[in-house]
């Protein structure tokens, strides 16, 4: 009689989950208690234990599988006695073949990607953060890596946020080129007053004499019911402060170029990743050393009526709003800043000479904020170019709540850009 | 930028010169050099050539020409904002030191960095920090390298009393700790903060990070326990505190008229470290007055043309406004 192992879930939320890697083989004996299988979320792994002792008949759901529904059964364990005869040992993985690299990548793999190729070619770049070892990081961007470079190099920091930001600018004094994990932005207010007075302003305090080598990285912005303090969107706040270069991609490609491109640089940069961003999958970058300058933004989509300006999870929106401006024959041009400082104000210009149109998208604070600086500097330097006033779309200037119609309340949505397009259209919405 | 005084002779290291072979006049004329410097700059800062903040280092010479007696070449240094005399204790030019003051093109920072914020990466004196506390953070960073390299350096970082209330100081000693980082932390105990004396020592106590307590008016005190400490913690030993009690001569800085101060608050018991150093060379025999007199002249000397050069050397051209934000 064979009961069946069900799929696990997370939290009372989790809808779908994917099966990570089996542990045990079909034919293998196990006892209650024996961990079976990893499963893994957007946001964390958890081991499956099988409920009660006996043979795994059968595996039914393959590993690597994605989206696999909660309570689905991913195997069946037949009550038996462990068998006299050793189990066959469990086949090797197969390995990844590097000249037939995946099609498409996740956005947190093309971080870990960048980061591991980085640290294999030069060996001043050392990765330092909270649980990035050997608990493989809060959001998994570094897992593998302390396993591949060790400790030395992937260095597990104590809560010290601003000891650590301080540290890691006086080791990039010495030479070193550290990738300084913030577990979130949010914390990175500790760290302000190193990045800012610290990190951005000794090459110019010093009279050109010492350069800061050194890159800040880590999720912002929002992620889902976390309340105030854990979903607050900085791209402004760092793009305020000269000495700094910001960075903050939305694809894949992107995102291992731009990091890629990070750590080379000379000079600090602020990397401003994504939380909801980690887990999309978008066509993987081609060649052997995928690099993306940085100050350089990208037509995301070509279109003649109305730009869109947008950064980081906030180009998704724009491209959704695309489609579906397209079904009302409007053709939008969308524009991933991809780098916030220095803003490539040339592409920008270039698109609204075309356009004479322009939405400006910025998931954080309306005051003071990157479409707040789009439109001012639109007005300053296209103001004939313009058939209609710069339209911002921004998250709303309030404290984000917790409850979760209030949330999405706070947050732009693409119907929102696509109402904002129009308007600059002087069309009826 | 013009030669430095103590730019090194052939076949002589930057150290060599500038302090001999730990020589006691060498030591005597490097503490000396400190006081009229910063007594020069204080003439300066009254005559307006010097703006904004100037923090001296009066009284407290024989902390860091101790500790650079007990320090090895490549060994790092990195202090606060109070920090003229640790860039000349490192070999930096006395001339461009007070051009920076000066905000001069000739400065080190070519003008941009002023007073507190000075650097000099190639004498391995990494600045100069205007925020109280930061040093400890940065400092521990430039251990955390020397560790990384495995290069058998020591950083060594001087704060003061009201910095080792930072939490960031705390934090450092966290870190250093639990990597065994290569590196000394130089309490520079002036009494900006009354009643901890010899309590500063005891702060790395809970992180095991040993602590001692000594007179820092003494220059043979503060090498001999600067060379125990950096000893140790080249040979893995970890982290150091010593706390240098010290009698500063001014307020904190020369804005500030040290109300705080009473009169007749009673001074360290401690005399001069100059006249000190001054009374050994005489007991000892190793100087007369007619030699110390031409050691002062030589040492007014440096100091006159360091001035004349800050208050002569152009300012910065309007285009430096733009350069060296980003590399």
């Amino acid at each position: 009689m064979a009961t069946r192992l069900l799929m696990p879930a997370l939290s009372p939320e989790m809808k779908f989950g994917k099966l990570t890697r089996w542990l045990k083989r079909e034919g293998e004996h196990v006892q209650a208690g024996d961990i079976v299988a990893e499963i893994e979320t957007e946001k964390a792994t958890m081991e499956v234990e099988a409920a009660e002792s006996g043979v795994i008949e059968r595996i039914l759901v393959p590993e690597g599988a994605e989206k696999v529904a909660v309570n689905t059964p991913i195997a069946l364990i037949a009550a038996m006695e462990r068998p006299a005869a050793p189990a066959a040992p469990p086949e090797p993985a197969p390995a990844e073949d590097e000249d037939f690299p995946p099609l498409r990548l996740s956005v947190r793999d093309a971080l870990r990607e960048a980061l591991a190729e980085e640290m294999r070619r030069d060996p001043l770049v050392f990765v330092l953060g909270e649980e990035v070892g050997e608990s493989q990081g809060a959001a998994r961007v570094t897992q593998g890596l302390a396993q591949e470079f060790g400790a030395k190099r992937v260095v597990e920091a104590p809560i010290t946020e601003h000891a650590f930001a301080g540290l890691g600018v006086g080791a990039a004094f010495a030479g070193l080129k550290p990738v300084i994990e913030f577990m979130s932005f949010n914390f990175a207010l500790q760290a302000m007053d190193h990045i800012v007075n610290s990190a951005a302003k000794t090459l110019y305090m010093s009279g050109g004499a010492l350069n800061v080598p050194i890159v800040f990285r880590g999720p912002n912005g929002a992620r889902a019911r976390v309340g105030a303090q854990h979903a607050q969107d900085f791209s402004a706040l760092f793009a305020h402060i000269p000495g700094l270069k910001v960075v903050a991609p939305y694809s894949a490609a992107d995102a291992k170029g731009l990091l890629k491109t990070a750590i080379r640089d000379p000079d600090p940069v602020i990397f401003l990743e994504h939380e909801m961003l980690y887990g999309q999958d978008f066509p993987a970058p081609r060649g052997k050393d995928h690099l993306v300058p940085i100050g350089a933004a990208n037509i995301a989509r070509a279109g003649r009526d109305v730009t869109i300006v947008a950064f980081s999870h906030g180009v998704g929106l724009a491209l959704k709003a695309a489609d579906r401006l397209a079904e009302e024959e409007i053709e939008a041009e969308v524009i991933d800043l991809r780098t916030l400082r220095p803003l490539d104000m040339a592409t920008v210009l270039g698109s609204v000479a075309k356009t004479g149109r322009c939405v400006a998208v910025d998931e954080g604070w309306p005051q003071g904020g990157v479409a707040s600086e789009i439109s001012a500097r639109l007005m300053e330097e296209a103001f004939d170019d313009l058939d209609a006033p710069v339209a911002r779309v921004t998250g709303q200037d309030v404290p984000m709540p917790y409850a979760a119609n209030l949330e999405k309340l706070a947050l732009p949505t693409e119907a929102d850009i696509v109402v904002a397009a129009k308007k600059t259209l002087y069309l009826k919405t | 930028m013009a030669a430095s005084p103590f730019e090194p002779q052939d076949g002589e290291s930057r150290l060599g010169a500038f302090l001999g072979d730990g020589d006691d006049i060498a030591v005597y004329r490097a503490m000396l050099l400190i006081r009229r410097f910063e007594e020069k700059a204080g003439q300066l800062f009254g005559m307006g050539l010097i703006g904004g903040f100037c923090h001296l280092y009066i009284g407290q010479e024989a902390i860091v020409v101790g500790m650079r007696l007990a320090s090895r070449e490549n060994d790092q240094f990195i202090a606060s904002y109070r920090h003229h005399g640790h860039l000349l204790a490192c070999g930096a030019d006395p001339r461009a030191v007070l051009a920076e003051m000066t905000g001069r093109r000739g400065g080190l920072s070519g003008g941009k960095g002023g007073s507190m914020h000075m650097f000099a990466p190639e004498l391995d004196y990494f600045g100069g920090h205007g925020i109280v506390g930061a040093q400890a953070s940065l400092g521990t960073g430039l251990a955390f390298a020397n560790s990384y390299r495995g290069d058998g350096r020591v950083c060594v970082c001087f704060f003061g009393d009201g910095a080792a209330d930072q939490g960031q100081v705390a934090e450092s000693l966290s870190l250093a700790a639990r990597w065994r980082l290569p590196i000394v932390y130089v309490i520079e105990n002036n009494r900006s903060v009354p009643g901890q004396d010899g309590e500063l020592a005891r702060r790395g106590a809970a992180f095991d990070i040993p602590g001692e307590a000594l007179d820092g008016m003494d220059v043979e005190v503060v090498r001999a326990a600067g060379t125990a400490a950096i000893a140790r913690a080249r040979a893995g030993g970890g982290p150091a505190i010593l706390e240098m009690r010290v009698e500063r001569y001014r307020g904190h800085s020369l804005a500030d008229p040290a109300k705080y101060r009473r009169k007749d608050e009673p001074r360290a018991a401690a005399p001069d470290p100059i006249e000190r150093q001054r009374e050994r060379l005489l007991g000892a025999g190793r100087a007369d007055e007619a030699f110390l007199k031409r050691i002062d002249a030589e040492v007014r000397a440096i100091v006159a043309e360091a001035a004349d050069y800050a208050a002569q050397s152009p300012e910065p051209v309007a285009a430096e406004l733009f350069s060296q934000v980003l590399t």
